[in-house]
């Protein structure tokens, strides 16, 4: 899922590590916010809508809007108001479709 | 140490000048701010910012310095990573910072919460790859991380900026696309120039990045209309009419923009009394000239108290801090206005500028009144067309229509919808914004799990509350030694 990403990085990083996104490996800058790491890394969809199942990713990445919701070892946070730290399990909030 | 005098929410230019001006009076003060380093999103991450990111973000931003250096070398206990999610009488603040929760008391409140992007309502915009252009800027402060194939849309001096240290990062965007018209909307600011006039360094700065923009051929569109983001499961394309012709830029990012607005989720938590700013086209608190509300004991600066931007936020929170080291005892009013004094004609200067740009960088028409099918509450996916039902089914305000439609009732708590809602209820009841009103603020403000609930800190006695204090303190240290 992790493609071509659409967005570029300024910095070399320094530390790179070990983070789950879904079924994806990836390798993100350690301590770079969580949402710009996984845009930078290529992932397009952070969640789908509860409501309709649309796709969703960070829009505002200032702790607003809420679409970049993402669960966390299993506690559902907004990934644009946390850091990258080695070894996060990261998944989409899931089971929350309206048609359950 | 014991409650403090003052509690401050937010670390942007108003807070960390509040903060310095009330302690150099004598006042203990605790700043809570939700983010880990100072700043606010104006400075975001200024500290961290090497000369090459100073470069491409210019030295407005780099100013920040200034005020996050008076910040460290002042006695102030700043508490970052503080999520405020209640704010009761007394005034107690419940906060999460980590994965638990804490309170504090203080007997005076300052709100420096700054600004949320207008809600720009287009068809396409909840897809992945339409941001705000402040989160573009956020993006690159925080994490030097740049859009590559990026559209700019919508209205205002922002797009600019953006655009241009987009291009002196050596991604320039693929087009500006401004819904402004170049005839009215500059004919009507007009009128407005010659105050622009004493804020000319202002304007000199908007000619200097848009002769920066023309030199790197970034194509720019004005009075465009017809906005609409193509893209099945993302952004693809900004479809929209200019120049008497359809257009179609494909893109991987869309970054839209038609100003900011004051964010008013605390102020309204506690009641403040709010009125609709014509000009501003959003609602603002009602102040005295100090930043006082009609809540005694709170007070509110910077972009959350109106638009005006860094400069005035910074000299608002200045102003706001003597008001209050003068209720608290610690100047005399001639103290306090003297010191006044230079502040509020500093403040002219820098509020020069508004009328001009406010009218000449309008909201988006079709923005402020959506499609019928264009989606305007985000979390809930509420479309426009079911406001305009519910208005006609009898929903004279957004509480109402909350419970109709659901409207507002997502996770972002209508920080993203309120203002759409509010005015496709107003035009629809052929009411003002006033009347209409706005959707009940509540507590929590900001979601709170469980665990960190269970995990507060419910000091009893003295000696606990200096235990928690002392904790918070490290991260000041931690960032001396940054």
């Amino acid at each position: 899922m992790p493609s071509q990403s659409p967005f570029s990085t300024l910095d070399a990083p320094d530390t790179l590590v070990p983070v789950r996104f879904d079924d994806a490996d990836l390798m993100l800058p350690l301590g770079m916010n969580l949402a710009a790491a996984l845009l930078a890394a290529g992932i397009d969809t952070f969640r789908l809508t509860p409501t309709s199942g649309a796709p969703r990713a960070p829009f505002c990445m200032m702790g607003a809007c809420f679409d970049c919701l993402v669960a966390i070892d299993g506690v559902t946070r907004q990934a644009c108001q946390q850091d990258v730290s080695e070894g996060m399990i990261i998944t989409r909030p899931a089971g929350q479709t309206s048609d359950g | 140490m014991a409650d403090p005098d003052l509690a401050i929410i937010g670390a942007g230019p108003a807070g960390m000048a509040a903060a310095v001006t009330a302690a150099r009076a004598g006042l203990s003060v605790v700043v809570l701010d939700e983010q880990a380093r100072p700043g606010g999103q104006i400075y975001r991450d200024v500290d961290r910012a090497g000369p090459e990111h100073g470069a491409i973000l210019g030295a407005d931003y780099m100013q920040g310095t200034t005020l996050t250096q008076a910040l460290r070398s002042t006695p102030v206990a700043h508490i970052p990573g503080a999520v405020v999610w209640a704010i009761e009488d007394g005034f107690r603040l419940s906060y999460t910072i980590g994965d638990r929760s804490a309170q504090m008391t203080a007997p005076r409140l300052l709100l420096a919460t700054g600004a949320l992007e207008r809600p720009m309502p287009i068809p396409g915009w909840p897809l992945p790859g339409v941001m705000t252009a402040g989160a573009a800027q956020i993006l690159l402060k925080g994490s030097g991380v740049l859009a590559n194939r990026a559209v700019l849309a919508g209205s205002g001096p922002l797009i600019y900026l953006v655009a241009t240290q987009m291009v002196r990062a050596g991604v320039p965007p693929l087009a500006l696309v401004e819904t402004r018209t170049a005839g009215g909307d500059l004919i009507r600011a007009m009128r407005y120039l010659p105050g622009a006039l004493r804020g000319w360094r202002g304007l000199a700065k908007g000619l200097g990045l848009l002769a920066q923009l023309r030199r790197a051929g970034v194509p720019r569109f004005t009075g465009a209309t017809k906005l609409a983001v193509e893209g099945l499961d993302r952004a693809e394309a900004l479809r929209f009419h200019a120049g008497g012709r359809d257009h179609r830029i494909a893109c991987d990012t869309v970054l839209l923009h038609h100003g900011v607005v004051p964010n008013t989720q605390a102020a309204r938590s506690l009641n403040v009394g709010h009125c609709w700013n014509a000009m501003q086209q959003a609602f603002v608190p009602v102040l005295d000239i100090w930043g006082g509300t009609d809540r005694p004991g709170v007070f509110i600066a910077g972009d959350g108290a109106g638009i005006g931007g860094a400069g005035v936020a910074e000299i608002a929170g200045r102003l706001a801090a003597l008001q209050i080291a003068q209720e608290a005892g610690h100047l005399s009013k001639a103290e306090r206005d003297a010191q006044a004094a230079p502040l509020r004609r500093a403040r002219a200067r820098e509020l020069a500028i508004r009328s001009f740009l406010d009218t000449a960088y309008p909201p988006c028409p079709e923005a402020l009144r959506p499609a019928d099918n264009t989606l305007v509450c985000r979390c809930e996916e509420v479309t426009a067309g079911e406001i305009r039902r519910a208005a006609m089914l009898g929903c004279l305000g957004p509480n109402q229509a909350k419970s109709f439609t659901r409207a507002g009732m997502g996770p972002c708590q209508g920080r993203y919808c309120g203002l759409s809602v509010t005015a496709l209820l107003a035009e629809a009841t052929s009411q003002s914004p006033d009347t209409t009103g706005y959707a009940r603020v509540r507590p929590p403000l900001k979601p709170v799990t469980l665990a960190e609930l269970a995990a507060m800190d419910i000091t009893t006695s003295q000696g606990d509350q200096d235990d928690r204090t002392d904790r918070h303190q490290p991260t000041h240290e931690q960032d001396r030694q940054a």
